[in-house]
């Protein structure tokens, strides 16, 4: 089917998950199963003095309860590893299960097996643990002050990390000779993620054969069982199947290797029967890898000529108790390369602390340092806006790197393939209507009946599809980041694919049967996608970081041209053709100049597998596999526009209208493109207007369930108003880029902005998110306050 | 997500339940479930018995009376917001139930599982003050009438003994009066970070009976004085001056608003109601 | 101490005894095995759970199996088969009203109410009225388009 790349072809996955029938690992049941309950600390930071666990065990349906100190004596007792390291970090032990000390609310410290899901809480909740309180620190800054409580004595100052990027020299220089400066101080919100299907795990050990299956909620089957191998569980990567079953979102948050699944296999090893366990709702967001929580310094340096000639940023991470796997990359390699944006900057200097704080680990989470990057970028934009007396359009166009730029190099790390920022802007702004939103903002500040107006923009650059290895492995990353795909043609010539990418509601089961439909001219319904299951599929990196069809369906496209060339030679030797005069189209191999002249893909597929006439030195069979590594990261980029509405009163902030063009070259599937930034569009405007994760002082973590954590929902959004323009990638056979994070990182920035600029007038230069009502009428109180005296 | 485990009764009548509430210790009373069961499962509750009055027949309703509306204690939220009758006869109690929560829940939830829980972040009580509404409760000694603004005593806590059980509401009609609820939603989980409900009574272009009391603000819903504005037009003026300084004392705060917030959005939120309850009462 | 009920379940009657805490969506995947209705939270503020009880939307998180006793319930697996859509499943299939689909069965069935009660709903009505399903997925766009889809397709089969 040629063409059939770049049609909104309906998804394949969806019959079975809009009748019900699709399969997640909640929903899985095998005889014997049993259920765990862990038992978590209620306390931020404390001394574990004593695990009474006796009234537990006599409770109806326990089987088992077992403590760290089991674990340890066990032949796992390992730890959750990071899976980054960075010059000169700090990488404290962190057990599966703590043993002498917890350091956030929600650290496991004993976990029960028995009958039923009710009766395990029943016991967990009789297991008596004393606790000796320490005192916690949550706030990244705070942490590394002289007299803050301490985490771990093999980390001083709470810090794991001190990092920089860029000329610290030439870009005090930049700022020592400016006509203008601007400085912004922020706070990026610590977000949760909230995949709608809580982690869940499922471990079945066979003692008799000695082998762990372990179905799961996971975005990467493969590195969980590489960590489990290598530091959780300590059992030959050969015994241990992982699958992914239907994963109800992840979002980053089922990237990372837990205790909880280890724990599971544990016990299912221990006990010799399949172990369920499933996070409860506050048990998942105490527990999964949190996102962003940074405190930056951010400043920027312009000339005479309005030109940006330095950038300067501090940032205090919060690490979490723990580092996750990838927590040391998220807000250095993937934050402080991206601090030149969309522009020209001559002089870039980044510096980040990553502490650790008394909370939940933090993690990747959509975007993961590019929301971040994005935001403080774009804020001084709006800053230098504001200093420059320009309007925030024209400062952003006046600095963008240029369409012969590229291949730019930027002064942190990166080399930017290609781009073309201008017509993505102007396109935003032709959609928004921005003059006359402009004059109608003015009109409304004159106008004390109707609400405050305010527009804001947000043009950002992301490097996704997050690979090569070569360069991720000289960061720090400890594994490589290619992707591989295996394309199995079976005799009858319909098509079975292995891929690494592991889709947990992409689509790749519709976009991937595109491709092959496509290249091989076959129909979308030949092709079968197998992802997910590591005993399946030859190994992969997963799906994260908008890297499953730049780099997994490149290697998809590497291994249909194998099989294509494969079937060429053995076409030509049918055809007793010479193999340069075979070309393969519509369908069939065909001699150049006698098109008549031809063997069909049915025909040429099963000769191969016949074998009974095959060319010299050609093994029978169709299967070719890649593993593809890219040259360089992929740079989607685009302009979006926020327009708000806020009540004078009350500061009540509703989003009137969200404008996103994006580049993220070639586009297989429109509609499901359009999803993917719906989808981060709501993730980042809930980041600006109504998420955080907060802890209190002594550690607890106060938006533990829904009644307080704030997820957008429909009656709170507007529809969006989505675009495109097209810049392919030079450098993959697709020429296609990312797209699953980028409504997430030009979002958050582009509300808030729109949300100072509406305030603007009253003398407001800055809010952090989540731009709450009383957030918002503070500042405009304080401003008229201010205005008055 | 897990209740702790409990002994199970239904309840076929008001008499078999006021006996198994004498007979129980620790029992909790089991109407559409939707504030117990939520604390259940939370294990914020643990009630060793519960009993299930949802199928006593008697305890439903809504039904005219010769004066106003006589909401049996069974009644959904569902059933408030879209009867044709109560919204003839009690337009504030359907504007308000159609804020509660979302359909599903309307759906199941109770007015009386709702005001015996006594949320004060939930959009009936204040509804029911404003109004003058009276609440019947059925106890082993016989039935007694309550009215609202004495019912909600404090923070989840009412005038209903633990023997009792709360039968019905009987709200007064106010064929003459403009009403009207205006609700900040609390972002996350629904309930009113304010709720105005407003009552007004124009007669020839005069108010001669207005009333405000809000949801969300304080343990019990606080009442407005609004004397001044009797005899007047109730202009937009008129009502701002009425609530420039009014305040209660103990507003609750969280994460998403604190107490004076609460209290600012408070008197906007009643001068919206107001305005709006003035402009239905002259329609 | 077991207590046994009787339910209607997409048209399949079920005597069972059931613990009395235990909560409907339990019973429903792990004694009835339809397991598409799914758990995303335990406050009753996801809507993952949403089923029918006698056609009206109900969170079965926030109910015991026993207090259904006697009701006729219908979940996603009764809605419609694959090889026979629901107007509602055919229009979230159309206009890619699903990402994950974890939230998809309970969205689904709060559609199903809606248009049960209102045929030809307006956007902001369709949003207002799905308030309490959280989609993480979709940010509602393309779900508001489904739900206008199966509207229309309702419609034409009425008209």
């Amino acid at each position: 089917m040629s063409g059939v790349i770049g049609s909104s072809v309906k998804r394949r996955e969806d019959p079975a998950l809009i009748t019900g029938k699709g399969s997640y690992t909640d929903d899985l049941k095998v005889a014997g199963m049993v259920h765990a309950a862990i038992v978590r600390s209620p306390y931020a930071h404390a001394r574990v003095t004593e695990i009474d666990t006796e009234a537990a065990r006599a409770m109806p349906g326990v089987l088992a309860v077992f403590t760290g100190k089991d674990l340890v004596k066990g032949k796992a007792g390992g730890v959750v590893p990071t899976g980054w390291l960075l010059p000169d970090i700090k990488t404290p032990a962190h057990p599966l299960l703590a043993t002498e000390t917890v350091r956030y609310v929600g650290d496991g410290v004993a976990v029960v097996v028995a009958t039923d899901r009710y009766l395990a809480r029943d016991a967990a909740d009789a297991v008596v643990v004393e606790f000796d309180p320490l005192d916690a620190v949550t706030d990244p800054l705070a942490a590394t002050a002289a007299d803050a409580p301490q985490l771990h004595d093999d980390a001083p100052s709470n810090t794991s990390f001190d990092w920089e990027l860029g000329d610290s020299s030439k870009t005090d220089a930049a700022f020592a000779a400016a006509a203008r400066t601007a400085r912004v101080e922020l706070r990026n919100n610590r977000l949760i993620p909230h995949a709608i299907e809580p982690r869940a795990a499922l471990a079945d050990y066979n003692a008799a054969t000695g082998n762990l299956t372990l179905h799961m909620t996971t975005q990467n089957p493969h590195l969980q069982r590489l960590l489990m191998t290598l530091a959780s569980m300590g059992m030959p990567e050969h015994k241990i199947r992982v699958v992914a079953p239907e994963v109800g979102g992840g979002f980053g948050s089922k990237i990372h290797h837990y205790p909880d699944e280890a724990i599971a296999s544990w016990c299912s090893i221990q006990l010799g029967r399949p172990v369920k366990w499933v996070a409860t709702r506050s048990e998942a967001n105490q527990t999964d890898a949190h996102g962003r929580d940074h405190v930056s310094i951010a400043e920027i340096a312009l000339d005479d000529d309005h030109k940006i000639i330095g950038l300067r940023v501090q940032t205090w991470a919060a690490m979490g108790a723990y580092l996750s796997t990838f927590a040391p990359a998220v807000p250095t390699y993937l934050y402080g390369t991206l601090l030149s944006g969309q522009y020209d900057i001559p002089a870039i200097h980044v510096h980040v602390l990553g502490t650790f704080t008394n909370t939940a680990p933090v993690d990747a989470y959509r975007g993961a340092g590019r929301p971040e990057a994005t935001f403080v970028v774009e804020r001084l934009l709006d800053a230098a806006a504001d200093v420059c007396g320009l309007d925030p359009a024209e400062i952003r166009r006046h600095n963008f790197v240029q369409p012969d730029q590229f291949p730019y190099p930027t002064q942190v790390a990166l080399e930017y393939d290609s781009g073309n920022y201008e017509p993505a802007l102007d396109k935003a702004l032709d959609l928004a209507g921005y003059k006359a939103l402009r004059t109608e903002q003015a009109a409304r500040r004159d106008d004390a009946s109707k609400p405050l107006l305010g527009i804001g923009l947000s043009s950002y650059i992301e490097a996704c599809g997050l690979a090569p290895s070569q360069v991720v492995g000289s960061l720090g990353a400890q594994a490589g980041l290619w992707e591989s795909a295996r394309v199995r043609v079976h005799p009858t010539g319909s098509v079975s694919i292995f891929t690494g990418a592991s889709s947990h509601g992409q689509g790749h089961h519709t976009t991937f049967s595109q491709i092959v439909a496509d290249k091989l001219d076959i129909d979308v319904e030949q092709v079968e996608v197998i992802q997910g299951d590591t005993d399946k599929v030859q190994f992969g990196m997963g799906t994260y970081g908008s890297r499953s069809l730049a780099v997994g369906g490149s290697a998809l496209v590497k291994s249909l041209e194998k099989v294509i060339a494969k079937g060429r030679k053995i076409a030509a030797h049918m055809l007793e053709a010479a193999e340069d005069d075979v070309v393969f189209e519509k369908g069939a191999y065909r001699v150049a100049g006698a098109p008549a002249r031809k063997k069909t893909w049915g025909e040429v597929v099963l000769m191969a597998y016949l074998a009974h006439d095959m060319p010299e030195g050609i093994e029978p069979g169709l299967e070719e596999s890649t593993f593809y590594d890219p040259s360089n990261f992929v740079y989607p980029f685009g302009t979006h526009i926020a327009v708000v509405e806020i009540d004078r009163d009350t500061g009540e902030v509703t989003l009137d209208r969200y404008i996103a063009v994006d580049d993220c070259g070639n586009l297989i599937n429109p509609m499901i493109v359009s999803g993917q930034v719906h989808g981060g569009i709501a993730q980042g405007v809930g980041q600006a207007l109504w998420e955080e994760g907060v802890y209190d002082e002594s550690g607890q973590l106060v938006t533990a369930t829904l009644l307080d954590y704030a997820l957008p929902r429909a009656h709170r959004l507007p529809s969006f108003e989505t675009a495109h323009t097209i810049t392919p990638c030079p450098h993959n056979p697709l020429g296609v880029k990312g797209i699953g994070e980028a409504g997430a990182i030009a979002s958050p920035a582009a509300v808030t902005n729109a949300v100072v600029d509406a305030l603007s007038h009253l003398g407001v230069k800055h809010l952090d998110m989540p731009l709450t009502p009383e957030r918002v009428w503070r500042a405009m109180a304080n401003a008229s306050a201010q205005g008055d005296a | 997500m897990f209740p702790t485990a409990f002994d199970y009764h239904r309840a076929e009548s008001v008499d078999e339940a006021l006996r198994l509430l004498r007979e129980h210790e620790d029992a909790k009373l089991l109407a559409g479930g939707h504030s117990l069961l939520p604390m259940m499962k939370l294990r914020l509750a643990a009630p060793e018995v519960v009993i299930d009055i949802g199928r006593i027949a008697s305890l439903r309703g809504p039904h005219a009376t010769a004066d106003g509306v006589r909401i049996g204690s069974l009644t959904t939220h569902h059933a408030l917001a879209t009867d044709p009758m109560v919204a003839e006869r009690a337009p504030l109690v359907a504007e308000a139930a159609a804020h509660i929560a979302d359909p599903a829940v309307r759906h199941r939830g109770t007015i009386g599982g709702n005001i015996a829980h006594a949320d004060p972040a939930s959009d009936l009580p204040a509804v029911l003050v404003a109004l003058g509404a009276s609440v019947h409760i059925t106890g082993n000694e016989g039935s007694r009438q309550v009215a609202a603004s004495d019912f909600f005593t404090g923070l989840l806590e009412t005038d209903l003994d633990e023997h009792e059980l709360l039968t019905a509401i009987d709200v007064p009609m106010q064929s003459s009066a403009g009403v009207c609820y205006a609700k900040h939603e609390h972002p996350a989980s629904g309930y009113a970070v304010v709720g105005a409900a407003a009552v007004v009574v124009m007669e020839g272009g005069q108010c001669t009976e207005a009333r405000l009391a809000w949801n969300g603000v304080a343990a019990v819903p606080p009442v407005a004085d609004l004397s001044s504005l009797i005899g007047t037009a109730v202009d937009d003026e008129a009502i701002a001056a009425a609530l420039a300084d009014w305040s209660t004392d103990d507003p609750l705060g969280d994460l998403h608003a604190s107490g004076d917030y609460r209290l600012h959005l408070a008197r906007v939120y009643g001068r919206r109601a107001l305005a709006c309850a003035r402009d239905r009462a002259n329609a | 101490m077991g207590r046994t009920i009787r339910v209607e379940v997409n048209g399949k009657t079920h005597e069972c005894e059931v613990e009395p805490r235990t909560l409907l969506v339990h019973f429903l995947r792990e004694e009835l095995e339809l397991t598409g209705t799914n758990v995303g939270c335990e406050t009753s503020l996801c809507g993952a759970c949403t089923v029918l009880i006698d056609g009206e939307s109900v969170r079965a998180c926030t109910q015991l199996a026993v207090q259904a006793d006697g009701c006729s319930i219908t979940t996603i697996e009764g809605l419609g088969s694959e090889h026979d859509l629901h107007p509602l499943q055919q229009g979230f299939w159309d206009e890619h009203g699903l990402q994950c689909g974890y939230c998809t069965p309970g969205m689904i069935m709060a559609a199903a109410d809606l248009l049960g009660q209102n045929a030809d709903p307006s956007e902001a009505e369709i949003r207002t009225a799905l308030k309490g399903n959280v989609c993480r997925c979709t940010g509602y766009h393309n779900i508001v388009r489904a739900v206008q889809s199966a509207a229309k397709r309702m419609a034409g089969a009425a008209s």
